[in-house]
């Protein structure tokens, strides 16, 4: 069975596909759909949703589209996930793959300075980053960054030193390869799937982590994000619902869709896991 | 009069299996004090009967039609509950892994004491007193320690025994051993099915004995019955299949088991592809605050050398030493001390850069065809990364994988496709294709046949006397299987803890052994006599 056929038996990881395929699409055609930009004020303050042509989703306390914000909000959200996400993998990745495939004093430092970071909580250590570094969509990707790559370099190690030990890399020792080509060609391909469950998770982790930033303030104040937003709104709580209300919900499905998307990729590589019984 | 009777039990399998049933109309019994031995190689549907029977079938799989007689019960059909109470209490099982099926956090005695009561019989005092007597009877060394003690601490046999003795618990009047002594050593093997004989003597219950060496059938079998593909096609007692096979396929089986002592030895004279000097290597373990620090002496100063175009079979239990002492020459492990001098370089000495060039001299064949490839990469890479690194031209090198997999029997077409498109015995062929694209002087077989079965091990057999005679092969065949290092090999070296007792020609190590050690291991191989008588 192929990987997708197998995804595919896995409907709520389907579902959580298409979820992400609409977000992205929307985020990529945002600037067609609302060429005014986010910032705009469009009509006056505090419009309930549903009731005024051409603002489906209200006004602000500003009389900015409620609508537009949020679609372009889910550019912001995405980008740092997945930037994020990719620059957590790049430092994680090789520092796991090194402390696991050396062991010894190489493995002891690397996992001390995982450590070190481990033990301090992580969206204090975000919260810091970002006030030091001062808040812009660069800093904020950088620190979710920083606080998310030891769990990586921890997978990482060990599921290269499960595979260092297989007879497969012992015969390419054998065969005269170098340890960095033993390491990248022979043992990193055979790691990659809980590597990608996992990155999956981390975007999901990481929108959250720029929202919650984003909503105590921290965010980059020339840019509109779904944080951002329901932070500005939570003065008018009770008298404004709906500003705070759908950039929550769209936080909850597109992090939701990534989890199930993670969950779907986790049955489709490790099909073992799953299959049961049968000896 | 049977304690069970199986009529044409047929056990299907899920959709999409590889056929429809794993059993098909089969049909047997088992006396009263009988052993009946179940005969088959890796699929052929001896286990799934067993498990049918305790109600163990794995999901999916279900019993189509059929009876199984059990105390006048047809024991297929009764309910969970009834099953539950007859598992363990008259009919028990005991499986091949002793590593895995004992609970590792609880102690000897109290696992056993368990089976006491998950059937409420006895006080908590008389469980432990019952529990001591069973270890004393399975025959463990100095009982009231080992009741106390953690699985981890007994060895592979004793943990067997520890098994057997919880089976035996409750005075079953059926015995199931799914392949008990497979992941056990010759002379451990030969103990425990000395005694399971020693209890069907004495307890009268009769044994249901799954296995795939027809040694251990000419050892402990009443009557066989020989399984492939679910069928069964043979059947009848154990002196009628083993001298007389009716069926093409026992007779087949019966040929693939390496047997006969055929001295081949010639005497090789020629430069010596390897020699070893003096060798040692010792580890540590433990060492902490409060632990002494144990070291095991893995290779004591062993000597030994094999001429050009020699096969040097190296025999002995595990834990004696020899795959590490394969390992040592291909300095995947760095010897302490001693010289590994293969074609004038000694390889212990080298340092990483000029050992990496040097590599290509040794290579390995090694045990485990599932683990040896790398799943993520087709056979070509497999087979030409090797040379490529060497600095043989990618063409070049391409050609002669193709050429290789040819050799190998499996088809110049065959370097396209991915591992797991291959079966275990292909696979290992692909395994002495790879070592063979380095144009080794030496190749270290660890182990190389020792998870086959035995037709598709007699065949792997044959490709390498095929290949040694054409290549002119010096080979370091590592293997615990002293029917098959005879099979093979010019000379035979016998390992114990470490130290090399005996070494000469098959022959005067078979028939005429010199050390002690080398006496009892080949006492132990079962149905060593009837092979013998073969010859």
């Amino acid at each position: 069975m192929s990987l997708w056929s197998r995804f595919a038996t896995n409907r709520a990881a389907v579902a959580g596909l298409i979820v992400l395929i609409v977000v992205i699409i929307i985020a990529i055609l945002a600037p067609v759909m609302f060429p005014k930009g986010p910032w705009a004020m469009v009509q006056r303050p505090f419009l309930a949703p549903f009731g005024t042509d051409g603002l489906p989703l209200g006004t602000d306390t500003l009389g900015r589209d409620v609508m537009a914000g949020l679609i372009y909000g889910a550019r912001v959200s995405l980008l740092v996930g997945l930037v994020s996400t990719v620059m957590a993998l790049l430092i994680g990745v090789p520092l796991g793959a090194v402390a696991g495939f050396y062991g010894g004093w190489v493995d002891e430092i690397a996992m001390r300075f995982t450590e070190f970071f481990q033990t301090i909580p992580n969206f204090a250590l975000a919260i810091v980053l970002v006030a030091i570094l001062e808040p812009s969509l660069t800093s904020i990707t950088i620190s979710i960054a920083i606080v998310s790559w030891p769990p990586v370099a921890r997978l990482v190690r060990a599921e290269v030193m499960s595979v260092t030990r297989r007879e497969y890399v012992d015969a390419a020792r054998l065969a005269g390869l170098s340890n960095l080509h033993i390491l990248t060609r022979q043992v990193l391909p055979n790691t990659v799937s809980p590597i990608i469950v996992m990155a999956s998770l981390m975007v999901a982790t990481a929108i959250l982590l720029e929202s919650s930033l984003s909503f105590l303030g921290l965010g980059d104040p020339n840019i509109m994000s779904w944080g951002y937003q329901i932070g500005a709104a939570r003065t008018v709580i009770r008298s404004a619902w709906w500003l705070s209300f759908f950039p929550g919900v769209a936080i909850v499905l597109t992090v939701l869709a990534l989890n199930l998307i993670g969950e779907g990729l986790n049955d489709a590589l490790n099909p073992h896991l799953t299959r049961k019984g049968k000896s | 009069m049977s304690v069970l009777s199986i009529t044409d039990m047929s056990i299907a399998l899920p959709s999409g299996a590889d056929r429809p049933f794993a059993v098909k109309d089969c049909s047997y019994e088992i006396a009263k004090g009988e052993i009946l031995c179940v005969v088959g190689e890796s699929g052929s549907g001896k286990s799934m009967t067993a498990n049918a029977l305790m109600g163990l079938l794995p999901e999916g799989v279900t019993v189509a039609k059929g009876t199984a007689e059990f105390g006048g019960k047809n024991i297929l059909k009764v309910p969970e509950i009834e099953q539950r109470a007859l598992r363990g209490d008259r009919i028990a099982m005991i499986f091949q892994e002793p590593m895995t099926a004992l609970n590792p956090l609880m102690r000897i005695g109290e696992q056993i004491a368990e089976v006491f009561e998950a059937h409420k019989r006895h006080t908590p005092s008389e469980r432990k007193a019952r529990a001591l007597d069973l270890v004393r009877e399975v025959g463990l060394p100095d009982p009231e320690k080992i009741i106390r003690a953690y699985p981890f601490q007994l060895s592979g046999g004793q943990r067997q025994r520890a098994m057997i003795a919880m089976s035996l618990a409750l005075e079953p009047e059926l015995l199931i051993a799914d392949e008990p002594t497979t992941a056990l050593d010759v002379t451990t093997q030969a103990q425990i099915l000395k005694l399971i004989l020693d209890l069907r003597e004495r307890r009268g219950m009769a044994v249901m004995f799954i296995t795939h060496d027809f040694g251990v059938v000419a050892e402990i079998a009443d009557r066989v019955i020989v399984m492939r593909h679910g069928e069964i096609v043979e059947r009848g007692t154990a002196t009628e299949v083993l001298e007389n096979p009716q069926h093409d396929y026992t007779k087949r089986l019966l040929e693939a088991i390496p047997t006969g002592l055929v001295p081949q030895s010639v005497a090789v004279e020629k430069a010596p592809a390897l020699e070893v000097r003096h060798l040692k290597k010792t580890y540590y373990t433990g060492g902490g605050l409060f632990r002494p620090r144990r070291d095991v002496r893995a290779i004591d100063d062993v000597s030994l050398t094999i001429a050009k175009g020699e096969v040097l079979g190296l025999v002995g239990e595990s834990g004696s030493g020899k795959s590490t002492l394969g390992r040592a020459v291909v300095r995947l492990v760095t010897p302490d001390a001693g010289e590994i001098l293969v074609g004038g370089t000694d390889m212990a000495a080298l340092s990483e850069n000029d050992l990496r060039a040097a590599r290509h001299k040794v290579q390995m064949v090694f045990q485990d065809p599932y683990a040896s490839l790398n799943p993520r990469q087709r056979v070509m890479r497999a087979l030409t990364d090797g040379p490529m690194a060497k600095g043989v031209p990618k063409d070049a090198a391409r050609a002669r994988a193709r050429e290789l997999m040819e050799t190998v029997g499996l088809g110049a077409d065959a370097v396209d496709r991915f591992p797991h498109e291959f079966s275990g015995g292909q696979r290992q062929r692909i395994g002495i294709a790879r070592a063979l694209a380095m144009d080794p002087e030496l190749i270290i077989a660890d182990e190389a046949v020792s998870a086959l079965d035995v037709s598709i091990q007699a065949q792997v057999l044959d490709l390498l006397r095929d290949l040694r005679r054409q290549f002119d092969l010096s080979i370091l065949f590592i293997t615990h299987d002293l029917r098959v290092a005879a099979q093979l090999c010019d000379r035979i070296a016998v390992m114990q803890r470490g130290k090399l007792v005996e070494i000469g020609p098959v022959s005067d190590v078979f028939l005429n052994p010199q050390h002690e050690y080398t006496q009892k291991l080949l006492a132990a191989v079962p149905g060593g006599g009837w092979g013998k008588a073969a010859e």
